[in-house]
């Protein structure tokens, strides 16, 4: 590249964002939308680095980039012409304090100090692990129960349950769509009766929940509740999380009821609910997750997540709730994919971009309120069929990401998982990955081990332009659930989605066991299979729920629900009195599809 | 069959809203030349079956994550036989143990793609295997 060589290192001069630190932050006090990295001034702050050393350093490297890699470069041809990141970021040659040159203090920050780059807790893991959080549900209420119980003996610390896909589509297990699904990607839950069993022997004020649901989060919140309830603890008790996202389903997961407008109706009803009621609990995570796996790229899983927690603080404000109130409550959900670094800086770039949106967009004081807390999980989309011990290696490079990322939480993906829901055996595996990290590596001793390094804090600027470029489009587009409403993110994912497959398909991208080092040897591993049984044995308890229960209460307090859903009542107090009366699941989600209509998404592709 | 457009249905059967895979074999057909009709999400195996005989297509390819395909996918075949159409081709593709591959076979899924499988062997899979209907 000698046409560059005046300004060098070259290719990083051009492509390195000019420090995007604070620009967005005096800007958008004044206006709501946040505007163009490009067009911000220079920020203000503490330098870290001396000017007139880093022109000499800038020197040092136009010389060292003519006079030692170029001899090298035209002698051996480098692998690629060019690096870029998975997110297409481009990587140079070689990344020097010149690149940071406009690097302040303030836009890093200290660990547990604004804008929270380095983490959120002053001590991170040196005060306390991450907690392990691996996620479980499968088959009848009484074989998740006994896999949580596994866990908890085996040093998990935190509960996580995955519900059966008619549960999150708001259907009992005798509903005609659900024929086949039952207990098959979750656990299988219709009424109180099965969070009875499924919590049965576990203390809830002991143990953190968190339950992976949204469609019909509402009921499945109300039953715990009530499960709690009968355990002799208050609500304000219970700690954990209910992913109750909504966005994001209509975004990449998919699951709904009813159309955008009431789901995030009933979202923001939920977070005003648990902010006046249940102090301990997070009324909503806030999920990249499956945003990635849906085939977004990192700088898109950042971005579309960080703009759909815009638009849950944007109705809950428009509700009237002051933003400390209900802030601090807020959690977030990433992905871990392979691209080890970018994965680290996207973690460090979305604790900055939220602290940022909500002090200066939102106008919150509470640091809690700053704070992005966050679970994460290993990317199940990256996992192979083929030779699935590989599937142990990658998991735990990307289990290291999140930790160097400073993730507060952690799921790992088992080895079995592109087959079938995991053995007991292989999420132990899982489990003890996360436990070798904690108590082996050494990493869990300093806090943002990465912070300061020349390529992290390049990725991590590079990405927080680059998400705010797309947060500004959607805040044109009139905001998050109207991109929603046009298909805007999908599309985005579904051309990332098919690029990737593409460049798997030419080789340009090679994947060990699938498209490079194949091998004739498939390694077998044992697989859960779930028993039609449960179908049978959960639909005979729901016959019996539903003759032992009052039905003049239930069609009572579904009265009450539906009034709430037509009026603007908050739907909480009604829904879990429904659920209290053994309402299903699926009655409460009919009312909602009665109001509301069945939401549809077209054939488009 | 050669100078014949091809006209698949690609179908999502159950309540999993894993599109991913479903898209992009849509695409990958279209863009190898065929009419791809993609249903949407969370179809019954009776909408499935309804779309392919009204659109009149030469082949349905079923994409699954949730487990329920031992179920799902003879409810299309069966359903298709029972509207007079069971020379439409039926084949998948999802997360389904290699185990149940011989007994889905069996029950009349001309062929299942498991994960890795790259859209050119589905598509020339489709031109060697199912016919242009007359």
């Amino acid at each position: 590249m000698p046409s560059q060589r005046r300004r060098p290192p070259s290719r990083a001069a051009k492509d390195a964002p000019r420090n995007v630190s604070g620009r967005t932050a005096r800007a958008v006090s004044k206006s709501k939308a946040l505007p163009r990295a490009s067009k911000a001034p220079r920020s203000p702050g503490t330098r870290l680095y001396d000017a007139v050393a880093m022109r000499a350093v800038a020197r040092e490297t136009a010389r060292w980039d003519a006079e030692t890699l170029a001899p090298v470069t035209a002698k051996t041809p480098l692998r690629q012409q060019s690096f870029q990141t998975d997110s297409g970021i481009p990587i140079p040659p070689v990344l020097t304090a010149a690149h940071r040159r406009s690097a302040t203090q303030e836009s890093l920050g200290l660990p547990g100090q604004f804008p929270y780059t380095r983490g959120v807790q002053p001590t991170m893991y040196r005060g306390r692990l991450w907690t392990m959080r691996m996620f479980a549900g499968f088959g009848s209420p009484e074989d998740t129960n006994k896999r949580f119980k596994y866990l908890m003996a085996h040093g998990t610390t935190g509960l996580s349950t995955a519900f059966d896909m008619p549960a999150l589509m708001g259907y009992d297990a005798d509903h005609p769509m659900s024929r086949g699904e039952v207990g098959k990607e979750g656990v299988a839950v219709s009424s109180l009766r099965d969070f009875e069993v499924l919590f049965d022997g576990i203390p809830l004020d002991q143990v953190t929940t968190s339950m992976t649901i949204n469609a019909s989060a509402i009921a499945a919140l109300c039953m715990y509740i009530a499960v709690g309830e009968q355990q002799g603890i208050p609500m304000a008790k219970l700690g954990g999380t209910i992913q109750n996202d909504m966005l994001k389903e209509f975004i990449a997961q998919k699951e709904w009821i009813v159309p955008p407008r009431p789901a995030v109706r009933i979202v923001v009803d939920m977070i005003e609910y648990c902010s006046q009621h249940m102090p301990r609990w997070h009324a909503v995570s806030i999920s990249g997750y499956h945003i990635r796996e849906a085939g977004a790229t990192a700088v898109q899983e950042l971005a579309f997540t960080l703009a759909d927690g815009i638009g849950y603080v944007e109705e809950c404000v428009k509700r009237g709730m002051a933003v400390d109130d209900f802030a601090p409550r807020l959690s977030f959900f990433w992905d871990v994919h392979n691209d080890f670094f970018e994965e680290i800086a996207k973690f460090r770039a979305a604790r900055r971009i939220w602290a940022r949106v909500m002090r200066d967009r939102f106008g919150a004081r509470d640091p809690r309120s700053l704070q992005l807390r966050t679970h994460a999980q290993t990317a199940g989309v990256s996992l192979t069929a083929q030779q699935p011990y590989n599937n142990v290696i990658r998991t735990t490079l990307q289990a290291l990401a999140g930790v160097l990322g400073g993730t507060q939480s952690l799921h790992t993906n088992s080895l079995d998982e592109t087959y079938a829901l995991p053995t007991e055996d292989a999420v132990t595996l899982a489990l003890r990955t996360q436990q070798i990290i904690a108590h082996e590596s050494g990493v869990d001793r300093v806090v943002d081990p990465l912070g300061g390094s020349y390529y992290v804090e390049y990725l991590t600027d590079e990405m927080e332009r680059q998400a705010l470029e797309y947060i500004h489009r959607i805040d044109e587009m009139g905001g998050i659930i109207r991109a929603v409403e046009e298909g805007y993110p999908q599309k985005e994912i579904g051309e990332s989605a098919y690029r990737f497959q593409r460049e798997v398909e030419e080789e340009k991208r090679l994947i060990v066991g699938v498209n490079a080092f194949e091998s004739d040897q498939q390694g077998s591993v044992e697989i859960l299979k779930i028993d039609d049984q449960v179908a049978e044995s959960q639909i005979a308890r729901l016959r019996k729920v539903k003759a032992e229960r009052d039905p003049r209460a239930v069609e009572r307090a579904l009265g009450k629900v539906e009034a709430a859903a037509r009026g603007t009542d908050n739907l909480m107090p009604p829904v879990l009195e429904a659920v209290k009366a053994y309402a299903t699941l699926g009655e409460v989600s009919d009312v909602f599809r009665k109001v509301w209509g069945q939401y549809r998404e077209g054939g488009a592709f | 069959m050669a100078d014949q457009t091809l006209r698949i249905l690609v179908a999502k059967p159950g309540l999993d809203g894993h599109d991913r895979g479903a898209k992009i074999i849509a695409r990958a057909l279209r863009d190898a030349g065929m009419e791809v009709i993609y249903t949407g999400l969370h179809q019954t195996p009776e909408m499935i079956a309804s779309a392919a005989v009204q659109e009149d297509v030469d082949a349905v390819g079923l994409s699954i994550m949730s487990g329920a395909h031992m179920t799902l996918f003879p409810a299309v075949i069966d359903l298709l036989k029972e509207k007079g159409a069971g020379d439409i081709g039926v084949f998948g593709g999802g997360i389904i143990p290699d185990d149940d591959i011989p007994r889905l076979k069996k029950l009349g899924v001309a062929e299942i793609f498991t994960p890795g499988s790259s859209t050119q062997d589905i598509v020339q899979w489709i031109r060697g295997h199912i016919q242009g209907r007359l």
